[in-house]
């Protein structure tokens, strides 16, 4: 899992790398753009993410100490806060599509900044819309671990699967925790 | 000479029917899996070769349309590079290999194994779908503005194929990883493994490093044409060099990912041919690893004149000379491993002597490319065209025949014809150079790439390269009919036909499905031909 | 069959030979390995070739001096190699100051020229012998790449930006110009032809041709139709900055930073005026994206170029 995760970091790496250099070309015009994002839905899902790794943390202690319930209990809330993040985000990509926010033919921006911020956009919709397929996964793997832990495969001996499953997730939270400030929270201390 | 006869259980008959082939866990028959697949794409992409140069004899366009024209080479380059090069040696015999040489009985995670072939086959289709349903014109580097705004093309099913593909080359490469960290038999030390091995490693670790950032800049230019976002594109603010820096970030590794398998064969195929160890062996194989690091610097070289600065410029061009040095030496330790050996003049080791002569020569056209201000002339022309030619053919197939050649008997259990074997070799040495060659003097001349029409003085050259690139063709052709007939006539191989020293000859030819009766304790260097059990039987058929 | 078939270009500016002394060196180093090589495995593949099937070879492992030899000595040659291409390139990367500028835009798939004094050309560029040419150019769609083989000279030329281009030719004749980076279905057709002419004939095509407008005071016509002289105006009493002198200048800009004003500076300042921001300046100006086609950005330039500085001078460089 270590390597995959590897794999991974250069994956995103690459948008990070594409990001910083268009931050970088345009200040003004990302900053503008960045003021657009809704921060409230944002932190929410920061706060949402750091909890669900808490409870993953627990769970793989549960699986450690053969504590059957104590793992199906936090599987489960990790996945339902899974559910939730994914659920704000839409809500904010069913805002900022009515916004005219979604890069493309129907674009709308003050005209001052708006080729650029159209980049800014782009990056957004590309980074989070990444971001959101792994979580999708991170749900999926977390079902099945669920039901594996349902069925009595997990035991005290046998508890690695949750292990990796939980170092998956925690690379995607860690992501998320890169792209909130990023994304979110640029020039956000400039009045 | 003693009559060899095929054990009576091994790996091949472990088992029968389709289900047993497409549902297995063996790292062996995952392998002829893999090998029945490069060998169907590398035929069309060689097809699509022959075409072009067809329509090159003649200075007018007048074989087939410009449009065509683009599409072919664009899907020669991609089926070549990414379902031919990339995975030939690591996925057909990296994977029956691995395990063997490392005296486990599969690689660490076989299911894994089967779901990256699956993956292969699928990025495969896709992408021949999008060549059948109109194909692609964007060359297989997908310069953009071009490939996101500009070309009709189907751009991004293709895309979206390599992608898929690109999977299989991680999946692979975490699985090696792990493998020879994990299951080495014990006594096998790392200063003991065999150098094919140590190449390998190495380039696992380039697959599973770059090929993400491929999977990225695929995802982008799909995002940017589908979605009209502006990354690349400078009407909407992109820079289109950005995406240049992306794709050479992976595709300068991706070269390593398809020479340094090759130089591990050769490795193997220098020592059993001269039966003595291989020069240098730590060496070789810290060179095996320098490549693959000092390899993750120097994309730059391929934009010498694409619009970076001077000073990214000449940081690029001293790194490709550095990296250009753990080749050298591979060469020279190659060279020096024949000197006082016992020197045999059978197929796999022509094939191998092959390889150094031509990827010497590869190698030393690229110390003329990495001189920015000589670079600025060749860049875009034939002479590139060549340079990577010389290496990839010369250097990597030449390598992946003699490979085939000499791990056939493990493989099949069966000799091939050995002089036929010899026959083709001669045909594929000669035809490639006359194809190739005469590519260098195009190219200082001036002739660029991709150019389906071109000034009547060039076309002597021109004709030249093409009558080599039939008989080329011919030369891959002889060895896919003898091979097949060896499978049901051939005469049985022993265990080690060859008499060489490594692990893979300890057992059956073929092997049994979970490969050594015991697990083998290994106490010996490598290449200890002064311990040597078997001598090598001659097999002229 | 070999009449009429080259095997090397012919060398037509001042930087080819160059080129080509740096290229025979590396045949020759290039010839020499190989051979070497070759020769070394075809010799010792005939006079060790295996005697009796079970002869082995002589179990040698290395040798560290050997090694270390065959590595430093490469690393050495290199090393020169890199210093040669090195100087090379950075010549060929810096345009000599007193230059003859053409503007070139490349499309799909024709090469257009203008010279300042309003000459055009379309696939066929005029140039004289003994004088440096600097080429300032840019694309209108995708990346294409101007190459004249003769001269040795290539650069790709960019949607969005300025490249400059600069040779020295020294034979008359008539030399291949080739698109060298795929720019589509006619890349291959995107040929052409520069011709060099002794500086007295150059004069008299200049002067025989229809030249219209120079580029300068197309430009000017340009400066008023689109109303830029409403805000730019030359007694600096307009809301946008004084032109006079640009080219050359150092700006400090509203961020802080300080840039030199290049061909660059002034297109991105027409197409995406709040980019850079003068010090001192409102970011009122409108964005021209759209209303101005790459040609006319060229002639703007030449306007802003030929506008007099205090010294009475221009900064416009005379054909």
């Amino acid at each position: 899992m270590w390597v995959f995760l590897a794999t991974e970091v250069l994956f995103f790496g690459g948008m990070f790398l594409t990001y910083s250099i268009y931050r970088h070309a345009y200040p003004s015009a990302f900053i503008a753009a960045s003021r657009e994002m809704i921060v409230w839905a944002g932190t929410i899902n920061t706060a949402v993410l750091i909890t669900s790794s808490l409870t993953v943390v627990l769970a793989v202690h549960a699986a450690a100490a053969g504590q059957r319930r104590a793992l199906l209990l936090f599987l489960m809330i990790t996945i339902l806060l899974g559910f939730v993040f994914l659920g704000i985000k839409g809500y904010e990509y069913w805002t900022e599509f009515g916004e005219h926010h979604f890069p493309g033919r129907s674009f709308q921006f003050d005209a001052r900044y708006a080729p650029q911020a159209e980049i800014f956009f782009s990056l957004y919709f590309m980074m989070t819309g990444l971001h959101a397929v792994h979580m999708i996964i991170g749900i999926g793997i977390m079902a099945v671990m669920f039901w594996l832990s349902w069925r009595g495969t997990i035991t005290r001996e046998y508890s690695s699967p949750i292990e990796i499953s939980g170092l998956y997730w925690h690379f995607v939270d860690i992501v998320w925790i890169f792209l909130f400030p990023l994304l979110y929270l640029v020039g956000r201390h400039v009045h | 000479m003693t009559t060899s006869h095929l054990p009576a259980h091994h790996y091949l008959n472990d088992g029968y029917g389709i289900r047993s082939w497409l549902l297995t866990r063996d790292h062996k028959r995952i392998a002829l899996l893999y090998l029945a697949g490069v060998t169907f794409f590398f035929f069309i992409g060689g097809a699509f070769a022959v075409l072009m140069r067809l329509e090159l004899a003649t200075p007018a366009g007048d074989l087939v349309s410009d449009e065509t024209y683009n599409k072919l080479f664009t899907m020669h380059g991609v089926i070549m590079v990414f379902f031919f090069l990339i995975p030939a040696i690591p996925a057909v015999l990296g994977n029956f290999l691995i395990p063997i040489m490392v005296g486990a009985r599969d690689l660490a995670f076989p299911k894994v194994n089967l779901a990256s072939w699956y993956i292969y086959m699928l990025g495969g289709l896709f992408t021949l779908y999008a060549l059948f349903s109109g194909g692609v014109d964007t060359g297989w580097t997908f310069y953009t503005p071009f490939s996101t705004v500009s070309s009709t093309t189907n751009v991004i099913p293709t895309a979206l194929g390599i992608f898929i593909t690109g999977f299989s080359s991680i999946l692979t490469g975490l699985n090696f990883i792990v493998t020879i960290h994990r299951m080495r038999a014990p006594g096998l030390t790392w200063s003991r493994l065999p150098l094919f091995l140590w190449s390998m490693y190495a380039t696992s670790l380039i697959n599973v490093l770059g090929t993400p950032v491929l999977a990225i800049t695929l995802l982008l230019i799909a995002a940017e044409r589908a979605f009209h976002f502006g990354f690349f594109d400078p009407a909407l603010g992109g820079d289109p060099v950005l995406f240049q820096h992306l794709f050479w970030f992976y595709s300068h590794p991706a070269v390593y990912v398809m020479v340094l398998p090759a130089m591990g064969v050769v490795s193997e195929l220098v020592a059993a041919g001269c039966r003595k160890p291989v020069f240098g062996y730590t060496f070789v194989a810290i060179a095996s690893l320098s490549i693959a690091i000092l390899g993750f610097l120097v994309w730059g070289h391929h934009m010498f004149v694409a619009g970076e600065s001077v000073y990214a410029a000449l940081i690029f061009s001293i790194l490709s000379y550095l990296v250009a040095i753990p080749s050298a030496i591979k060469v020279f330790n190659w060279t020096a491993t024949m000197y006082r050996g016992a020197v045999s003049w059978e197929t796999p080791m022509l094939y191998a002597y092959g390889f150094i002569g031509l990827f010497t020569i590869g190698g030393l056209t690229g110390l003329f490319l990495a001189a920015v201000g000589l670079n600025v002339h060749v860049t875009d022309t034939y002479f590139i065209i060549a340079h990577f030619h010389y290496i990839m053919v010369g250097g990597t197939i030449m390598a992946y025949l003699g490979g085939l050649h000499f791990w056939w008997p493990k493989i099949s259990g069966r000799l091939y014809n050995e002089w036929l074997a010899r026959l083709s070799a001669g045909i594929i040495f000669a035809g490639f150079n006359l194809t190739f060659f005469p590519q260098f003097v195009l190219g200082y001349l001036g002739m660029p790439r991709r150019y389906h029409a071109y000034p009547p003085e060039f076309q002597v050259l021109n004709v030249l390269s093409s009558a080599g690139a039939s008989i080329l063709g011919i030369g891959y052709l002889i060895p896919i009919a003898y091979l097949m007939w060896s499978l049901r006539y051939g005469r049985a191989a022993s265990a080690n036909p060859w008499g060489a020293v490594g692990l893979e000859w300890s057992t059956t030819s073929p092997p049994p499905t979970e490969n050594f009766a015991e697990t083998p304790t290994v106490t010996w260097k490598p290449y200890d031909y002064e311990h040597a059990v078997s001598a090598p039987e001659g097999h002229v058929a | 069959m070999w009449s009429g078939t080259p095997l090397f270009p012919e060398a037509a500016s001042t930087m080819a030979t160059r080129v080509d002394a740096l290229y025979f060196f590396l045949l020759g180093l290039g010839v020499f390995f190989s051979v070497l090589i070759a020769g070394l495995i075809v010799y010792y593949a005939v006079k060790f070739h295996r005697k009796t099937p079970r002869a082995i070879g002589a179990q040698l492992r290395g040798n560290l001096v050997v090694e270390l030899v065959w590595t430093v000595v490469p690393l050495l040659i290199t090393i020169v190699i890199f210093v040669w291409g090195a100087e090379l390139f950075y010549a060929m990367s810096r345009p000599p100051g007193d230059s003859l500028d053409i503007y070139v835009v490349a499309k799909q798939w024709m090469w257009k020229f203008q010279h300042l004094d309003g000459q055009r050309e379309i696939n066929e560029l005029h140039v004289p012998t003994g004088r440096d040419v600097r080429l300032i150019a840019t694309s209108e769609d995708v990346i294409h790449d101007w190459f004249v083989p003769a001269f040795r000279v290539k650069s790709d030329v960019l949607p969005g930006r300025y490249v400059n281009i600069w040779f020295r030719a020294t034979k008359p004749g008539q030399y291949h110009l080739f698109c060298a980076e795929y720019c589509g279905t006619k890349h291959s057709g995107m040929v052409g032809q520069v011709v060099v002419m002794e500086p007295h004939d150059y004069q008299n095509w200049l002067s025989g041709g229809e030249t219209g407008r120079t580029l300068a005071s197309a430009g000017e016509r340009l400066f008023v139709d689109l109303a830029c002289n409403t805000c730019h105006r030359l007694d600096a009493q307009g809301r946008g900055p004084l032109l006079n002198g640009l080219i050359g200048k150092t700006v400090r800009l509203q961020s802080g930073q300080s840039i030199i004003a290049d061909e660059a500076y002034i297109r991105e300042s027409i197409l995406n005026p709040s980019a850079k921001i003068t010090a001192g300046y409102q970011p009122i100006m409108p964005t021209f994206q759209g209303l101005v086609t790459e040609e006319q950005l060229l002639q703007l330039i030449e306007y802003v170029k030929s506008l007099p500085t205090g010294d009475g001078a221009s900064a416009a460089t005379k054909p």
